[in-house]
């Protein structure tokens, strides 16, 4: 049995790492300075979308991601590791969404994609962290949804049997199929690059990558359909004007504020015995510790 | 039993108690409820619910909503969203707060997007104001300020939903403080048939397996916290700090960055995107200082800083500040401790 697999991916700024060049003077985010990457939890759920693969010849694994063109760089890392295809949502009006814009501009895409029997993505992405998407579109679509997977134990052409990894315990869910799991990053690692993959897809590009490139490559493309990263735009997937971008948006931002602690008055105390024993006494007479 | 526009705290339990982070927002939304003029409400979802109440009224609640049916224990995602989405288009409240749990971040987002109406997750302030859109000069009074730490804690944001209801939100474990309002405090019980929310399609997903694990850990009620940074440098290095946390009664805790690293493991993780803390005395080990960090920890009453660096951001917020090696500081404390303590 084979399956058609949409796994959603996003390319996000590295939050994880911001150094003291990522905040500007002015006490603005420094874009340029976080490298742009594939967000972590999505490759945790591509690499269950490939074990699914790997055990059931025939399946395909289609990514989907929403942003700017250039995020046609996650497709491209996922087809060196193993996806079949990939679709970049991208369209000015889509800019601005909070988490419901969001989720109902990609439900529409999946719906243009049409067959599919099971939709793979994080459980959230690092820049927002909200974890919301992936029931949204569940919702969106009238399916269920498993969040938090760790593993996938088991499909079949009816349901999928899905370890959860939850604050207090394990669970093991049983949904049928389509059905949405988010993947939690404590899942498997997704496997690195494979070297013939890389061959294979390095000169996969979108439409508007294309329209730049040489005439040899671009003949290439056209004579290779697999190296076409499809871009759809949100009157490709019939999105309704009204429930996308800015306008679609049901949470504003009121107000945006740099963190600033307050600092206290510290004391240095010295890196030596007598320092470091006066301390511990008046921490124990004052009785913090004791 | 259509009083609307109240504000209603989505309640979790196991084991017959109320879950923490519940009663931590049910304290949080008597006060904003008070301030609105309106009604607290609670409602639980669950089995044998007998009583239950009784562990919410302390907080200030005025009216509890029961849904009891043995299908709707343990939690799955569809019937429970289906009674929420289904009651509140009865009820139409204005606010509704749940935990940032495994359940709550996976009931909410499926509610909002049913009812079109935003949601905002993991706040650490909810607050009342005003609202004036830039765009059109609407005038909004009386809104719920989410307040949330956005791009991995270095900003942070006060989202609002000007036009649509509830305004839904979910807030940590430990964020807000969980205070009893008053311990006669009476509301009333509303009983309400699960059938009439829930449809038989909606348990279509079924529960195999369940093993419940206690926390091992309890950093959270600990008085006296040792915590590590990338700066420890390695898991073996760890051990150092739970010697000294074993020596002075605390517990161990450790930043992001040291449990992406390996060093730790992730239940121990102070932060925005952890637990957040506030023991008598939190000693920093190697922490440089993310604002990440800083937000999970700084309420505790006294910060000791132990840094090689002697300008890691973190000692601006400590009381006391140890520039050296934490493998030079640590064994010394502990030497001095068991010296000095009877």
């Amino acid at each position: 049995m084979s399956y058609n697999i949409i796994v959603l991916a996003k390319q996000v700024p590295d939050t994880r790492n911001v150094g003291k060049d990522a905040m500007k003077e002015d006490g603005t985010i420094n874009r340029a300075a976080l490298p742009a990457i594939f967000n972590p939890e999505d490759l945790n759920a591509l690499e269950q979308a490939l074990r699914i693969k790997d055990a059931n010849p025939g399946t395909t694994v289609t990514i989907l991601t929403m942003g700017l063109p250039r995020a046609a760089e996650v497709i491209r890392e996922a087809m060196y590791r193993g996806a079949d295809a990939g679709i970049v949502l991208t369209d000015r009006v889509l800019g601005g969404a909070d988490t419901l814009a969001t989720s109902y501009s990609l439900a529409r895409a999946v719906n243009k994609f049409g067959n599919y029997d099971l939709i793979l993505g994080g459980r959230q992405a690092i820049d927002g962290d909200t974890a919301q998407v992936g029931p949204q579109i569940a919702e969106k679509l009238g399916l269920p949804q498993v969040t938090y997977a760790e593993e996938i134990l088991d499909i079949n052409p009816k349901n999928i049997t899905v370890k959860r990894r939850l604050e207090n315990g394990v669970e093991t869910l049983r949904a049928p199929l389509p059905c949405v799991v988010t993947v939690n990053g404590s899942a498997a690692e997704c496997r690195p690059r494979n070297a013939m993959r890389l061959q294979k897809y390095k000169y996969a590009a979108s439409t508007s990558e294309k329209a730049k490139l040489s005439e040899e490559r671009q003949a290439l493309l056209d004579k290779r359909d697999y190296l076409n990263i499809p871009e759809w735009s949100a009157a490709y997937v019939e999105a309704d004007p009204e429930q996308i971008g800015l306008p679609g948006s049901p949470t504003k931002v009121k107000a945006i504020e740099n963190v600033v602690f307050t600092a206290k008055e510290s004391r240095c105390v010295e890196n030596n015995d007598e320092q470091l024993e006066e301390l511990i006494k008046e921490l124990i007479a004052n009785h913090t510790i004791g | 039993m259509t009083d609307n526009n109240n504000l209603i705290v989505y309640c979790e339990f196991d084991e017959g108690h109320v879950a923490d982070v519940s009663l931590e927002l049910l304290t949080k939304g008597r006060q904003l409820a008070t301030k609105l003029g309106v009604k607290l409400e609670a409602i639980v979802i669950g089995d044998n619910l007998e009583g239950i109440e009784n562990q919410l009224f302390p907080y200030g609640v005025d009216t509890v909503y029961k849904v009891a049916d043995k299908r709707l224990y343990p939690y799955t995602s569809n019937p429970h969203s289906a009674v929420l989405i289904n009651l509140f288009r009865e009820i139409k409240p204005q606010i509704c707060l749940m935990g940032a749990t495994c359940i709550g971040r996976d009931l909410g987002p499926r509610v909002s997007s049913c009812l079109h109406s935003g949601l905002t997750a993991d706040c650490t302030a909810l607050e009342i104001g005003d609202h004036k859109d830039p765009k059109t000069g609407k005038e909004y009074t009386d809104l719920l300020y989410q307040i949330r730490p956005a791009f991995g804690g270095n900003i942070v944001a006060t989202i609002v939903n000007p036009d649509c209801r509830p305004q839904m939100a979910t807030v940590r474990e430990g964020v807000m403080k969980k205070e009893i309002f008053d311990p006669e405090h009476k509301g009333t019980v509303v009983e309400l048939d699960a059938s009439k929310y829930v449809k038989p399609e909606d348990f279509a997903v079924e529960i195999i397996d369940r093993h419940i694990e206690k926390s091992k850990t309890n950093i959270k009620g600990a008085p006296i916290i040792v915590a590590g940074g990338y700066g420890m440098g390695s898991r073996e290095n760890f051990d150092l700090l739970y010697q000294l946390a074993e020596t002075l009664g605390g517990e161990v805790g450790a930043s992001r960055a040291a449990v992406d690293a390996g060093f730790c493991e992730h239940d121990r993780q102070i932060g925005q995107t952890g637990v957040t803390v506030r023991p008598k005395l939190y000693i920093a080990c190697g922490i440089s200082g993310q604002i990440q960090h800083i937000a999970g920890m700084q309420e505790s009453s006294i910060i000791i800083s132990i840094n090689n660096d002697p300008d890691a951001p973190i000692n601006t917020i400590a009381d006391f500040v140890i520039t050296g090696n934490v493998e030079d500081v640590v064994p010394k404390l502990i030497k001095y401790y068991k010296k000095n303590s009877k």
